[in-house]
């Protein structure tokens, strides 16, 4: 068992998911949602610190918040899931705790 | 018998969108602000900088978030007579965009330029 | 208050206005327009199905004079002019008008 970090914040314009980041060990589960959805999207100038990230942890992004924003789900990051809102529940049902960065 | 008429003076508005489009109502707030001064012909320059440059993609499908999707209402500007858009490629490379991406015709131009068009405004509004 | 046609009643504002663009029909508009004393004519559905689908492409109802324009556009000067629209709809086109069509209050309008 391990912890769930949520992030629902654009990386543009805090740094909620820069620090959540640095402090999520290996194995752990990352969710990007909201705002934060921009931070999947390959091609950005957080996308290396993502697929970086992606390679120890498995990383999450909510489709319902990408499409909304536009943006295409199959230009996601290599190795980031899309999901929908039941998995979003079944992340935080399996996870030790949820650390929601805010 | 002459009628005195109050000449209003043109200034110039800048309103400056800096969120994206869903997760404050920031953007949306600003949009409404925009169409109904629109009625008192100012010399209005809209700028979308940092994440507000979302504000302006194409393929916008909000159904699954149970949101109006306003994006539509930005193509409307123009019958408004609200015509000078600005988006600074920085932004834009920033978030792996390009100016395709965008569903209104807009100026892009340098962060540096839009610095120097900020600095002329008469009155300039952010959020 | 709320309108009733074809045996359905929707929900609309204190004003009259639809709360749900969404169960707007032709009826409906029929029932509005009755609460608002006006006859519908093919003049008076021409402005409102322009309403519709100005509402379509922009997700607003348009302040008076970017109508005016619009329609001017589309459907040429004279049906444009501010007689012949309040000659349709006597207590201002973009209210009664969008009221009709479904629309929400015009963004602008007080």
């Amino acid at each position: 068992m391990s912890l769930l970090h949520t992030v629902s914040k654009s990386p543009f314009e805090r740094t909620n998911l820069q620090s959540c980041l640095k402090l999520a060990k290996a194995g752990s589960s990352i969710l990007l949602y909201e705002d934060a959805v921009i931070g999947a999207m390959q091609g950005t100038a957080v996308a290396d610190l993502v697929a970086a990230a992606a390679k120890s942890c498995k990383l999450h992004v909510l489709g319902p918040d990408l499409a909304a924003r536009g943006l295409d789900a199959g230009k996601v990051i290599p190795g980031i899931a899309v999901v929908g809102y039941a998995d979003f529940v079944d992340l935080a049902e399996q996870a030790s705790a949820v650390q929601a960065w805010c | 018998m002459e009628e005195e008429v109050e000449a209003g003076a043109v200034k110039k508005f800048m309103y400056v969108n800096r969120k994206q489009p869903y997760g404050t109502v920031y953007a949306l707030e600003v949009l409404e602000m925009v169409l109904i001064s629109a009625a008192f012909d100012q010399d209005v320059h809209l700028v979308f900088t940092d994440d507000g440059v979302l504000q302006l993609k194409k393929n916008m499908a909000t159904d699954g978030i149970g949101m109006k999707n306003f994006s539509k209402t930005y193509r409307a500007l123009e019958g408004y007579d609200i015509e000078k858009l600005y988006v600074d490629q920085e932004s834009l490379d920033e978030r792996g965009l390009t100016e395709d991406d965008l569903l209104v015709d807009v100026q892009v131009i340098s962060r540096a330029e839009m610095a120097d068009l900020m600095d002329q405004m008469d009155v300039v509004l952010t959020a | 208050m709320s309108y009733t046609a074809g045996g359905k009643t929707v929900e609309a504002d204190e004003e009259g206005y639809l709360t749900n663009i969404n169960e707007w029909n032709e009826d409906l508009a029929g029932e509005i327009a009755k609460a608002e004393q006006i006859n519908m004519t093919a003049e008076h559905w021409e402005v409102v199905n322009f309403l519709r689908e100005y509402y379509n492409e922009y997700q607003i109802a348009p302040a008076i004079r970017v109508l005016t324009k619009a329609i001017t556009k589309k459907l040429g000067a004279e049906k444009a002019s501010n007689k012949y629209l309040y000659e349709l709809f006597p207590y201002g086109p973009a209210k009664q008008a969008c009221k009709i069509a479904g629309l929400p209050k015009p963004t602008g309008c007080v």
